[in-house]
C-alpha cells in the first residue's frame, strides 16, 4: 500500500498588496499509515500553511499533494469538503465547537454531513464520547465544559467518521500543563490503536511525545527525525 | 439531511428570539397591510353598494336647477323649476319609467299626546314606496285616492314612531297626531331603512303630496322627482326620456341647457366604485411596498447573521459541509423567518378583519386571494432576499472563516 500522505515540491504563495510571500517553498514529505508525527517550527516557518494544505483547507500554488490516493490539487470545492469530511479529523487549538450545541450534537455534526442516518449517528457519537472519557457530559454545551473537556469533545468529533488522519493544530495551546498531559496521553492511546496523527505545535514538550518530528524553517523542511522507542530527551536540532 | 438542516436553521432562529421577532415584524406588518387593506377595500365597496342600493332600485333622481347657469355653477336644487305637472308628464309619456313620485319636504313640529318632535315632513305619492323599497312594519302606505283627495293621513318613519309613542302602549296605526296643529290619522309605520347618504330615512313622516302642498305654500313646485326605470338595463334610456319630456314641458329651445339635473343611480354607483377601486389599488401598492421593506429587513439581518457566524460556517466547512449545505441552511433560515412572519401576520389580520367587518357592518372581509397572495409573496421574499446572504455564507473560504474573530 502506498503512503498515506505524499507531498512533492509543494509551493504556496500569498499575494499581499504588490508583494508575493512564499509561505511554502518546495516541500517534500511522506507520512505512512500509523505514524505519529509532530510538525514544529517557529512562527512564520510555514508550519501552519503546511497544516492547512494537509487538511485540504487550502490549495497549493504548485506541487503535488496526495492523501489516501486522492490528488488534492485537482479536486473541486465540494470534493475537498468530502475529503475533509471522510478522511481527516480536525482538532483545533481553540476547540472550534459550535456554541449553544450539546457535546453529543457537536460530535454528530461530521456524520450529518456524511449522510449517516440519525439513529446510527447518535449511537456512534455516544461511543466516541465514551472513548474520550466524556460519557457523563454528553448533553452539556461547550460553555458548560472545561477547556480539557472541550478538547476531548473535539477529539471525539475528529474520530467519529473513522478518518485516515487526525490533524491537530496546537491542540494543547489553550490548556494548562495538567490538561495538556491528559490530552497528549489520549493522543498516544489513539496512536497505539493504529490512528495516524499529525500534530502541529511549537512546544518542545508536546513535540517530544511524537515518534517523528518534522521541523520547518522559512517554508522548507529543515529536519525530519524519527525516534524509534527512544528513552530520554530527544536530541535537539537547530 | 434536509430535516437536520431545517433543525439547525430553526435553532438559530430560536437562539436569537428578539432579533428573529423584529425581523419577522417587517413581514408581519407587511402581510397585515396587504390582507387588511384588501379587507377595508372590500368593506368600503360593500358599504357603498349597499348604501346606493338603499336609495331604491333603478332610481333616477331629478333635481331642479342646471348644473351651471351663465358659466357659474349653481349647484343642485338651486332653482324651483320642477312641478307636479312634470310628474304627470313623465308618468304619461315615458314608457321606460315604471314609477314616479314627487318629493316635497319641510320640517315641522309633530305632537302626539304629551310627546312631540321636530321632524321632516315628506309629501310623496303612492308610488314612492315602490321606488325607494319602503316596506311597512305596521299598517299600510297611502293609496292613490288618498293622494287625489289630499287626505290627512300619515306614514311614520320608525324613529319618529319611537319618539312620538314612547311610553304609550298603543298601536300607533289609527291614532291621531298633530302636524303644525292639524290632525292627521296614522295609517302605517315604515320598517327601518337606515341612513342613505346624508338623510336619515327613519326620521321622517310621509304624507300625500297634495296634503303637503296645502300645508305649505300652496305652490305646486316640488323639490325632487324620483323615478324608477322598468329594469336596470333601460336606466340610461329612461334618463333620456325624462330629459326630453322635461325639456318639452319646460319649453326649452334647442341649445339651451337643461334647467334640471338627473342623477342616475347606476352612474353614481360606478363612479363611487371607481373611486374605491383606485383607493384600494393605492392601499395595495403601499402594503406591497411595506412587505418589500420587510423583505429587505430579512436580508439585512441575514447578512449580519452570516458575518456574525463566520466562524460557525468555517467550522462546518472544515468538518465537511458542502457549499449547498451551508447555503440551504441560511436560505431555510430566511424562508422560515418570512413564512413564520406571514403566518403570524395572517392571524393578526384575521382578527383585524373581523373587527373591521364589525365596524363597517359587513360580512366577512377576508379575501382568499389576498391571503394566498401575501403568503406567496412572503415565500418569494424569503427566497429572493435569502439567496444573497446564503451564497455569501457558502462562498466563504474555510481557512478565512476559521481565522475570523
Amino acid at each position: 500500500m502506498s503512503a498515506l500522505i505524499e507531498i512533492r515540491d509543494l509551493v504556496r504563495e500569498y499575494v499581499i498588496g504588490d508583494q508575493t510571500i512564499r509561505a511554502l517553498d518546495g516541500v517534500n514529505l511522506t507520512v505512512e499509515r500509523g505514524e505519529f508525527v509532530a510538525i514544529m517550527g517557529p512562527s512564520g516557518s510555514g508550519k501552519s500553511t503546511a497544516m492547512n494544505m494537509i487538511g485540504c483547507l487550502d490549495l497549493p500554488t504548485s506541487g503535488q499533494y496526495v492523501i489516501d490516493g486522492f490528488h488534492v490539487a485537482s479536486l473541486s470545492e465540494d470534493q475537498l469538503a468530502d475529503v475533509r469530511n471522510r478522511k481527516i479529523g480536525f482538532v483545533f487549538q481553540n476547540f472550534n465547537l459550535l456554541p449553544k450545541t450539546t457535546a453529543l450534537e457537536n460530535v454528530e455534526l461530521p456524520m450529518m454531513y456524511a449522510g449517516v442516518p440519525a439513529r446510527e449517528r447518535r449511537q456512534r457519537a455516544m461511543e466516541a464520547l465514551e472513548r474520550v472519557g466524556l460519557a457523563n457530559r454528553m448533553h452539556n454545551r461547550p460553555n458548560e465544559l472545561s477547556g480539557g473537556q472541550q478538547q476531548r469533545v473535539s477529539i471525539a468529533r475528529a474520530l467519529v467518521n473513522n478518518p485516515v488522519l487526525i490533524l491537530a493544530d496546537e491542540p494543547t495551546g489553550a490548556l494548562d500543563s495538567h490538561t495538556t498531559e491528559e490530552i497528549l496521553t489520549l493522543f498516544e492511546e489513539l496512536h497505539a490503536q493504529g490512528n495516524t496523527i499529525v500534530l502541529v505545535t511549537h512546544e518542545d514538550e508536546v513535540g517530544e511525545r511524537a515518534k517523528r518530528i518534522i521541523r520547518f524553517r522559512d517554508g522548507k523542511v529543515e529536519s525530519d527525525t524519527k525516534y524509534p522507542q527512544l528513552e530520554g530527551v530527544p536530541p535537539h536540532v537547530d | 439531511m434536509w430535516i437536520e438542516i431545517l433543525r439547525v436553521s430553526w435553532r438559530s432562529i430560536r437562539a436569537n428570539k428578539m432579533r428573529s421577532f423584529l425581523t419577522m415584524l417587517g413581514i408581519i406588518i407587511g402581510v397585515m397591510a396587504v390582507v387588511l387593506s384588501s379587507a377595508i377595500g372590500m368593506g368600503a365597496k360593500d358599504n357603498i353598494t349597499s348604501q346606493v342600493e338603499g336609495l331604491g332600485s333603478n332610481v333616477l333622481t331629478v333635481m331642479p336647477g342646471a348644473t351651471s347657469s351663465g358659466g357659474i355653477s349653481q349647484g343642485f336644487g338651486s332653482a324651483s323649476t320642477l312641478t307636479t305637472a312634470d310628474v304627470t308628464a313623465i308618468q304619461q309619456q315615458d314608457p321606460d319609467v315604471k314609477y314616479v313620485s314627487p318629493v316635497v319636504s319641510h320640517t315641522a313640529q309633530v305632537v302626539y299626546g304629551a310627546n312631540n318632535t321636530n321632524t321632516a315632513i315628506e309629501g310623496t305619492n303612492e308610488q314612492y314606496p315602490e321606488i325607494k323599497n319602503v316596506t311597512m312594519a305596521q299598517g299600510r302606505y297611502f293609496l292613490q285616492e288618498e293622494v287625489n283627495s289630499a287626505a290627512n293621513v300619515a306614514v311614520l318613519g320608525s324613529q319618529v314612531e319611537q319618539t312620538l309613542f314612547a311610553g304609550e302602549r298603543v298601536n300607533p296605526v289609527g291614532q291621531t297626531i298633530e302636524i303644525q296643529g292639524i290632525p292627521f290619522t296614522v295609517i302605517g309605520v315604515a320598517a327601518s331603512q337606515g341612513t342613505s347618504g346624508f338623510t336619515n330615512q327613519d326620521d321622517a313622516i310621509a304624507i300625500p303630496i297634495t296634503t303637503e302642498v296645502n300645508l305649505m305654500t300652496g305652490s305646486d313646485t316640488v323639490s325632487q322627482i324620483l323615478a324608477s326605470a322598468t329594469s336596470s338595463q333601460v336606466m340610461n334610456q329612461a334618463q333620456l326620456e325624462i330629459e326630453s319630456t322635461l325639456r318639452v314641458a319646460h319649453q326649452l329651445t334647442p341649445g339651451t341647457a337643461d334647467d334640471f339635473t338627473i342623477q342616475n343611480q347606476a352612474t353614481l354607483l360606478s363612479t363611487l366604485s371607481g373611486v374605491t377601486r383606485v383607493l384600494t389599488l393605492l392601499l395595495d401598492g403601499i402594503s406591497a411596498i411595506s412587505l418589500l421593506v420587510g423583505g429587505i429587513g430579512i436580508m439585512n439581518i441575514m447578512l449580519v447573521s452570516v458575518t456574525e457566524r463566520t466562524r460557525e460556517i468555517g467550522i462546518r466547512k472544515a468538518i465537511g459541509a458542502r457549499k449547498s449545505s451551508i447555503s440551504t441552511q441560511f436560505l431555510l433560515e430566511s424562508l422560515t423567518l418570512s413564512l413564520a412572519g406571514a403566518l403570524i401576520g395572517l392571524i393578526f389580520s384575521g382578527a383585524g378583519a373581523m373587527v373591521a367587518a364589525r365596524v363597517m357592518k359587513t360580512g366577512s372581509l377576508l379575501s382568499v386571494s389576498a391571503i394566498v397572495l401575501s403568503v406567496v409573496f412572503s415565500i418569494a421574499i424569503g427566497i429572493v432576499f435569502g439567496v444573497y446572504p446564503a451564497r455569501k455564507a457558502a462562498n466563504l473560504k474555510p481557512i478565512d472563516a476559521l481565522r475570523f474573530e
